[in-house]
């Protein structure tokens, strides 16, 4: 048999008919809904006469639009009321298991399916979502669609999808200090350009992956999109299992056991060819912060903003223009001098224990600077309850940040977590583009422990100084 | 779904790379649970200033271009978000097809499913089309699916698009209504299907 990449087993493993090079039938095993992009799709089941073909193979929750105060108080905007009533209604319609706002496993659907076990190695998941490679962390082919093909999962629990093509990002070598799975998935998009990975689905090895916990692999895989790619993922080893082992529905017993035994050849064969292959150097990666409006646009904390000049390409120099223009940045100021006044830590990108629990050590015995405005959002109400167990809520109220309830709140600003125009943010979340955390704010991306940094020093830092300092 | 076959209309150029879905459709008109309405939406940031009166220069404010049915943009057009809202708004303000050097793999997808035609033209035809959409706004832009051309003024070149994609767009015909010919399949599909894979059946929901 010929050598198959991991994303080869896993494609042909769900290909229900292939013809030719058009789209294949691909079986998928979990579909994840959400508010936002599903109530057209369930529209269009009931005006065409169809059913849910497996609401067993659905989940749903609500995270988008609901607010993370008060979030059992009914919701004040009437028309995102009306969008988390109609999947209330549409799921108890068609039979589907809503863990919606006031449910203990409600949170932001990428940090909700792996926590429950729903995220399994070797499975195919779908959600009317972008940011669905998160699930990839686990070796599961895992990619974002739009409303019409969520109403042909829901119709026929298959999609009509062209083979893509395979990537391997290997990140070889040891992180220097400091660095975290945010500043290597910045990393990958500046090295691999805001389309890079077009058409790809690319699956991250080397030393450094395989040494991340699940958390930062999720991490990693997340911002697949931000280079373009259709999934990220990462072959199942033994931090995985020992990850989903318990899990609420996680196989158990001799379905484990069978599980167990499917998992251990999920994993690229010695001799399988990628159609692309990016070698990334760890000692290369810093501390990495966003100056620009799309994800690639980031420097090492270190570094200065750039001169568009310093740029080759004529459309990524007319890029840098507009970007500054719309930040608000001189290029040559170094990064550290750029003054914040909100930080958002949260989202599907670092909502999640280990990023609180990085964030908190750093605002530990320190106070939030004057006239910063800090919002801390657990990706799940589980994280939440975790997050208080650990006592991490009340480092983060003592040091004068807001504790939140679980939603994606300031990521994308549906809900009244919103920038006003001219705000300045350092946030966790994935995607800096013009007016996505509020018209006219402008977003810095980071990870969680400078976010956290900068939420003390009223200004984007390098958490490495601050920690020097004290010690 | 509505045929695509052929589209006569005014080019409108929008030459700008990394055309993202939050431009496209910014979040705040995601809210709606309809399919239409989203045209008076379309690049809203852009077209608008904060008290709501339209910007003057963006390109979709100027009279010319207002009824323009053929968009060309810079390379890597969609990208970001997987909100087929963004497809929605750029077909309910009259667009019939986006001309780009290359776009975002969703976007691209979505747009199929709905009859927007996504083209795919190279990198130096994009921007001669922009030239000439920018020189002359008046000049007719042809897209025939029907033999992959594009001609605008003395502009003339060739797409390509997936055989079995370009069949259901000229015959207006859905992906559902096709995949469900192939029920059978799925079924013995699922029949096979390991026990291990997720159902959430198998857990009793906690209070
Ligand atoms: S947290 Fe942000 S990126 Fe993640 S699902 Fe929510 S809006 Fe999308």
């Amino acid at each position: 048999m010929t050598a198959r990449t991991l994303f080869d087993k896993v494609w042909d493993f769900h290909t229900v008919l292939a013809e030719g090079d058009g789209p294949s039938v691909l079986y998928i095993d979990l579909h994840l809904v959400h508010e936002v992009t599903s109530p057209q799709a369930f529209e269009g089941l009931r005006l065409s006469g169809r059913t849910v073909r497996r609401p067993d193979l659905t989940v749903a929750t609500m995270d988008h639009n609901v607010p993370t105060v008060d979030q059992l108080a009914p919701i004040k905007d009437p028309i995102s009321a009306a969008q988390v009533e109609a999947l209330r209604r549409n799921c108890a319609d068609f039979g589907i298991a809503c863990y919606g706002v006031g449910h203990r496993w409600q949170g932001v659907v990428h940090v909700i399916g792996p926590e429950l076990g729903l995220t399994l190695p070797g499975t195919t998941i779908v959600c009317g979502d972008s940011h669905t490679a998160t699930h990839g962390a686990f070796g599961a082919l895992a990619f974002g669609i739009g409303t019409t093909d969520v109403e042909h999962v829901l119709a026929t629990q298959t999609l009509r999808a062209t083979r893509p093509r395979s990537m391997e990002v290997r990140i070889d070598g040891e992180l220097p200090v400091g660095v975290t799975a945010k500043d290597v998935a910045l990393g990958v998009v500046r090295t691999i350009g805001t389309a890079g990975a077009q058409g790809h689905v690319v699956e991250y090895t080397g030393s450094v992956v395989q040494a991340m916990s699940m958390e930062q692999r999720m991490t990693l895989c997340n911002l697949t999109i931000e280079s373009g790619g259709r999934a990220g993922m990462v072959a199942p080893d033994g931090t995985t299992i020992e990850y989903l082992a318990g899990r609420p529905f996680a196989p158990r017993g001799a379905a484990w056991e069978a599980a167990l035994a499917a998992w251990s050849e999920l994993r690229t064969d010695p001799g399988a060819a990628y159609d692309r292959e990016v070698l990334i150097d760890a000692a290369e990666l810093a501390p990495s912060v966003t100056w620009g409006t799309t994800p690639s646009q980031s420097v090492a904390i270190t570094d200065k903003v750039p001169d568009p000049d310093s740029f080759n390409d004529p459309s990524q120099r007319e890029s840098a223009v507009r970007a500054l223009e719309y930040m608000g940045l001189t290029p040559g100021t170094p990064m550290e001098e750029v003054v914040v006044d909100t930080v958002f830590i949260g989202s599907c990108t670092n909502g999640r224990i280990e990023d609180l629990r990085s964030a908190a050590a750093v605002m530990d015995g320190r106070r939030v600077a004057s006239g910063v405005r800090v919002l801390v959002v657990p990706g799940s109400q589980q994280v939440k309850v975790q997050a208080q167990e650990e006592g991490l809520d009340g480092i983060f109220r003592a040091a004068g940040a807001e504790w939140r309830d679980a939603g994606c709140s300031m990521c994308l600003g549906m809900n009244p977590d919103i920038l006003q125009p001219g705000q300045r943010c350092a946030s966790t979340s994935n995607r800096n583009f013009e007016g996505r955390q509020g018209r006219g704010g402008r977003t810095h991306l980071l990870s969680p422990a400078m976010a956290a940094a900068a939420a003390v020093e009223g200004r984007i830092t390098d958490v490495r100084r601050l920690r020097a300092r004290v010690s | 779904m509505k045929p695509f076959r052929c589209e006569h209309g005014t080019l409108v150029p929008l030459d700008r790379s990394d055309v993202d879905t939050d431009q496209i459709i910014p979040k705040q008109f995601l809210k709606r649970i309809e399919r239409t309405g989203y045209g008076p939406f379309l690049f809203h940031e852009w077209r608008y200033d904060q008290s709501g009166a339209e910007r003057e220069g963006f390109v979709l404010n100027t009279p010319v271009y207002r009824t323009g049915t053929v968009l060309v943009a810079g390379r890597n057009f969609g990208c970001g978000s997987s909100r087929e809202h963004a497809v929605w708004a750029l077909q309910d303000h009259g667009f019939r097809a986006v001309i780009a050097p290359s776009f975002a793999d969703i976007f691209h997808g979505n747009a199929l499913s709905c009859g927007l035609l996504p083209v795919t033209l190279a990198e130096q035809e994009v921007r001669a089309l922009l030239d000439l959409a920018a020189e002359d706004p008046r000049v007719e832009c042809v897209v025939d699916l029907e033999d992959g051309t594009v001609s605008a003024g003395e502009l003339h070149c060739h797409f390509r698009l997936d055989a079995t994609q370009r069949r259901l767009l000229l015959d207006g015909i859905d992906d559902i209504t096709l995949t469900l010919h192939t029920l059978g399949e799925i079924s013995a599909f699922e029949a096979a299907r390991p026990g291990w894979m997720p159902a959430v059946s198998r857990v009793e929901e906690p209070a």
